[in-house]
């Protein structure tokens, strides 16, 4: 592990951007079976991070660990720490509830509730009492979403009758209502076509420059194409970690080779 | 073709598959006897509630405010019964709802697995308590309860009568709307937290409006089973025809009416032996349009997600 660790530290000293988190030995265990082994990365401020691994490798289990969202899940244990801006995501006086307003989840299945276009952006920001213009920012999050034009007719339709492409798009956009610091995305584009997929791979650059993307995807091209580091996860280690252009052209562990170069998984 | 293959005529039909068909017969017979049963039911009321509205005016029957059947001089203005029912049924929601929901959101949102499973087939085992037990139960523990609180309440008293068919019909909302809760998937949930819900927010605000059609069929069901309910309410608010705004008197609903005819010595063929299928066809009519709306809208409840 001491490996991985300094091998990290090397890829993230050359650039001076600052960590948002800084996931330090986690260990997420189901009823005491350890799901994710001591895990240790940096998630750097406006950059995509991709993380990529066989199914049941624990990646999203990792992901859901960083804003949070594996609290629901019956006897799970979160052993190590995450820092999000220096407190630790864990530590008794945080509160979950403020960690998921300032690190967004947009899920594997487009979730909207099924209430209009309009409410569904608009149910966070209203429960978490903002206090500025509600329509400007049901536009403004649509609008970053791409899904604006589309909808704009129709916004207090049921969100139930978008496409499943718009659906995740608007779920996008729900979670951008909260101007979230940490955009989560569990494989975002898996219930999705080619041309949806496009549209949201394309979104996530945009919002590269005001958000800080982490994305599970078992699409190793779409990590290609779209990330900025890359975590190779395995039976729930992290088993190598840098840019994603030295993990998939020049990675330093066999087994990564191996997956990226599509002999497994 | 290959040799051993059957030959054209072995396929044809050589005899009836005797056993299947009396299986499928006897089968068809037990369900028509249901349907049979109910339709003779609805004829036998309506029947003998045209010779009935024949004796008493139609106006008389549903706007008269005095029920008499008996007695001389008669009158028999179903009122008293109606609102007796009225105040059983409304007093009774009024306990049961609240309660029921509270209970189902437990249930369905905090409960873990395994006070789950203690907690629903204890509500269970309330559903399966014979009535009778639980008019006895208000008659000599709710209402001397009562008499402590209230020592004007009569022995015999509608708030006791509201209160026991309240707890009667709190494992039916609490049940159904469990399930209802249950259903709504889990994914709106975890939405609802991603962007900073808790878990109350997350409860009133998301999973009880989507599965509200379940929860509000629910509520129809246990009222149309309050409507109807009969040995626990004749014992406990007694046997007194009583247009009232007190719970506090003893009055008499519609179901505890049919008891006292049907077992009393009336004799068959008069207008009082008929105003009990007046009654009951009423009855049957309010909660056959209680359980149809409820139908309708636990068939809502299957679209609301996608």
């Amino acid at each position: 592990m001491s490996m991985t660790e300094s091998r990290t530290t090397a890829n993230q000293g050359k650039n001076a951007v600052p960590a948002v988190l800084d996931i330090r030995d986690v260990s997420v265990l189901y009823s005491g079976k350890a799901a994710v082994k001591n895990v240790s990365c940096k998630i750097l401020k406006n950059r995509i991070t991709a993380i990529i691994g066989p199914s049941g490798c624990g990646k999203s289990t990792l992901l859901r660990s960083l804003n949070r969202m594996n609290d629901f899940v019956d006897g799970v244990t979160i052993e190590g720490e995450i820092l999000f801006t220096d407190q630790n995501l864990y530590s008794s006086d945080v509160d979950p509830v403020e960690v998921r307003r300032r690190i967004g989840m947009v899920f594997q299945k487009p979730n909207p509730f099924p209430k209009s276009i309009y409410n569904n952006i608009s149910w966070g920001p209203g429960i978490n009492g903002y206090n500025g213009s509600m329509d400007e920012l049901v536009e403004r999050s649509l609008t970053q979403a791409a899904l604006w034009e589309e909808v704009k007719d129709r916004l207090h339709e049921s969100a139930l009758n978008l496409s499943g492409g718009q659906q995740q798009r608007l779920c996008i956009a729900r979670a951008l209502a909260m101007e979230p610091q940490v955009l989560l995305m569990d494989e975002p584009c898996s219930a999705l076509d080619p041309i949806s997929t496009a549209h949201i791979e394309d979104l996530m650059f945009e919002l590269k420059s005001r958000y800080t993307i982490v994305i599970v995807t078992h699409n190793m091209q779409q990590a290609a194409r779209i990330s900025d580091f890359t975590a190779f996860m395995e039976m729930g280690n992290l088993i190598e970690f840098g840019e994603t252009d030295q993990i998939f052209t020049r990675p330093n562990i066999k087994r990564t080779e191996e997956y990226v170069t599509g002999r497994f998984g | 073709m290959a040799t051993n293959s059957p030959t054209n005529s072995s396929i044809r039909k050589l005899n009836k598959r005797w056993g299947e068909f009396m299986i499928k017969s006897w089968l068809v017979v037990c369900s028509a006897l249901s349907l049979i049963t109910t339709a003779a039911i609805v004829i036998l009321l309506v029947v003998e509630s045209f010779s009935f509205f024949q004796n008493v005016s139609p106006s008389e029957f549903f706007f008269g405010t005095r029920w008499v059947p008996i007695l001389e001089p008669s009158s028999f203005g179903v009122l008293p019964l109606l609102w007796g029912t009225l105040q059983v049924t409304i007093g009774a929601a009024l306990i049961a709802i609240p309660l029921g929901l509270a209970s189902a959101i437990y249930l369905s949102e905090y409960a873990s697995d395994r006070m789950r499973s203690w907690v629903k087939p204890a509500l269970e085992l309330l559903a399966g308590i014979p009535t009778v037990v639980y008019g006895y139960f208000a008659l000599t523990f709710i209402t001397p309860l009562l008499r402590n609180i209230f020592p004007e309440i009569q022995v015999f008293n509608a708030l006791s009568a509201a209160i026991v068919v309240g707890i009667m019909i709190l494992p039916t909302i609490a049940t159904l709307s469990d399930n209802a809760l249950r259903a709504v998937p889990e994914s709106l949930r975890q939405a609802a937290y991603a962007v900073g819900a808790t878990s109350y927010e997350v409860t009133t605000r998301v999973v009880v409006p989507a599965g509200l059609s379940g929860v509000m069929a629910s509520f129809l069901l246990a009222i149309s089973r309050a409507i109807g309910e009969t040995m626990a309410v004749t014992l406990a608010a007694g046997q007194t025809p009583n247009l009232t705004l007190s719970m506090f008197e003893s009055i008499q609903t519609m179901t505890s009416y049919i008891v006292q005819i049907s077992l009393g010595d009336t004799p068959a063929g008069g207008v009082a032996y008929q105003t009990l299928f007046a009654v009951a066809a009423l009855l049957f009519f309010i909660t056959l349009i209680i359980n149809i709306i409820s139908q309708l809208i636990l068939e809502r409840f299957r679209e609301v997600y996608d």
